[in-house]
């Protein structure tokens, strides 16, 4: 038996002062966390509820969002302001997971969810370099129809499960963090690290640090902007392939475009090439199909993932033709 | 601190390990709710929290401390069905019965959801205030509870009645 201590942290520097003692683990909603120490894949001594510091969505001076990062999935993706100006946002979170969990889930938490890779969550029975560090990877042998195309090593195969993580890839999102010794703001794309050879360290944030608000900026694309989430069943399932986009044209032409995909890589995966592309070609299928071939290019399939190639690819070039609507 | 049970303050578990689904059944003895998947796949321990469905297994019943707890104890009077329960009944709405007090108890909140305008993966129109009630809005915003007889017809049924009763 492990004997726990649970905290409430009624601000962020007592959420920091407490998270500092050995064992100790930060509780947004716990769907995730919880779960993990009840499999014996996380050993944690003292939780910190932090779900009582800043929950607020608030419009920033410069016209984009500030979200506490213990505001509620559910509450980001209601949020007037997140429907009418992000509305991949608001997509993106209502297609993860289900209602329940969303009421509980915090996007701070969502930001350090770790993967669902099905040998990652067996502690008792498989080999897992994420998990334990050295002792081998049994995906890559194995059942890996959810696992990486893009970005994965010879030591993890895994993927990110989030979905609100791909929508905030592709609007620039940036993580307010705070610790003791001060506060940094980390760009989303660089927050996720992929794996190489140390796939037991998923961010680049210090054990020290705190996740403490989620800033979006301002962004003309975003209104014109979906998610797509390919899967199994229709609902209440990891994502196979998933798309974040945004689009804005002009005269037919791409003007603007970004896109995030989730499902293919161990961290949210913004498709700058693809954006790249894009950007002044004539919007048809062809020239989408074409872009997502180029952010593909370096896919490694597995023995049972090779599918997602050509999904990402159709994915988001579905996804382009139906944000392109009638302005073509 | 207390937590708010059916109306009924009690004291959390002195052990933080517990979860609230098994302070619910093996503490108070409230077996209404479920025990499923425990791991959150399920929905069968659905409870309601200050108005908000969630899944009592992944909660620790200290996080609880505070905060009112329904479950579907709760959710009847004096032994009288709710609207929902009878018309759980009317549409076969299960079979077995053991996901019947989460699909009631998400359901329940499900339709509060839709009457603050809350959207869903399915709704086309994000901007409107509320999304039209269909059954394919109902399959999606119930998708987090399974029953493994395959009622889901006779509650997509059910619920749909009772909420075109309530907007009459």
């Amino acid at each position: 038996m492990i004997p726990l201590a649970y905290h409430r942290a009624s601000s962020a520097d007592e959420a920091i002062h407490l998270a500092g003692a050995p064992g100790a683990r930060l509780l947004g909603g716990g769907t995730n966390l919880i779960d993990l120490m009840r499999k014996g894949v996380e050993q944690v001594s003292d939780l910190v509820d932090v779900t009582a510091l800043s929950s607020s969505i608030e419009e920033s001076d410069d016209g984009g969002l500030m979200i506490g990062a213990a505001a509620r999935n559910s509450a980001v993706a209601a949020h007037p302001l997140v429907r009418s100006r992000y509305p991949l946002l608001s997509r993106a979170i209502l297609a993860g997971a289900s209602a329940q969990i969303r009421n509980m889930a915090t996007v701070g938490g969502n930001l350090m969810q770790r993967t669902r890779c099905v040998y990652f969550n067996d502690a008792a029975g498989s080999r897992c370099n994420k998990r334990a560090p050295g002792s081998g990877c049994d995906a890559r042998g194995g059942f890996n129809r959810y696992h990486a195309i893009l970005g994965a090593s010879p030591h993890c195969v895994a993927t990110n499960p989030s979905d609100m993580s791909v929508a905030l890839a592709a609007l620039d999102a940036r993580i307010h963090v705070s610790s003791a010794s001060g506060t940094r703001i980390i760009a989303l794309g660089d927050f996720h690290r992929l794996p190489g050879e140390r796939p037991d360290i998923e961010t680049v944030l210090e054990p020290s640090e705190i996740i403490t608000a989620i800033e979006i900026p301002p962004s003309a694309v975003a209104a014109n902007s979906t998610y797509r989430k390919v899967r199994d069943r229709a609902s209440y399932a990891f994502a196979l392939v998933s798309v974040a986009a945004g689009l804005t044209l002009r005269d037919g032409v791409v003007e603007d475009v970004r896109i995030g995909f989730g499902g293919v890589a161990p961290k949210p995966w913004r498709a700058l090439r693809a954006e790249a592309a894009l950007r002044g070609q004539p919007a048809t299928e062809s020239a989408f199909m074409a872009a997502a071939a180029t952010e593909l290019a370096d896919a490694v399939p597995l023995s049972g993932n090779g599918f997602k190639i050509d999904l990402a690819q159709r994915t988001l070039a579905a996804v382009l033709t139906e944000l392109s609507g009638d302005r073509r | 601190m207390a937590i708010r049970i059916n109306g009924a303050e009690v004291q959390a578990p002195g052990d933080a390990r517990v979860s609230l689904l098994d302070f619910l059944r093996e503490h108070l003895h409230l077996t209404g709710t479920k025990v499923g998947c425990n791991q959150g796949a399920c929905g069968a321990c659905t409870v309601i929290i200050d108005g908000e469905r969630v899944l009592s297994c992944l909660t620790l019943a200290a996080q609880a401390d505070g905060r009112s707890v329904t479950t579907i104890e709760g959710l009847s009077a004096d032994g009288a069905l709710n609207p929902l329960q009878v018309a759980f009944i009317e549409h076969d709405g299960f079979q077995c019965g053991y996901c019947t007090p989460g699909q009631i108890c998400a359901a329940t909140a499900m339709l509060q959801e839709i009457e603050r305008g809350m959207p869903s993966y399915v709704t086309a129109d994000l901007a409107a205030e509320r999304a039209t009630l269909t059954a394919q809005e109902i399959r999606e915003r119930m998708s987090g509870n399974l029953c493994r007889c395959g009622a889901h017809n006779g509650i997509v049924e059910a619920i749909m009645q009772v909420a075109t009763e309530r907007a009459a």
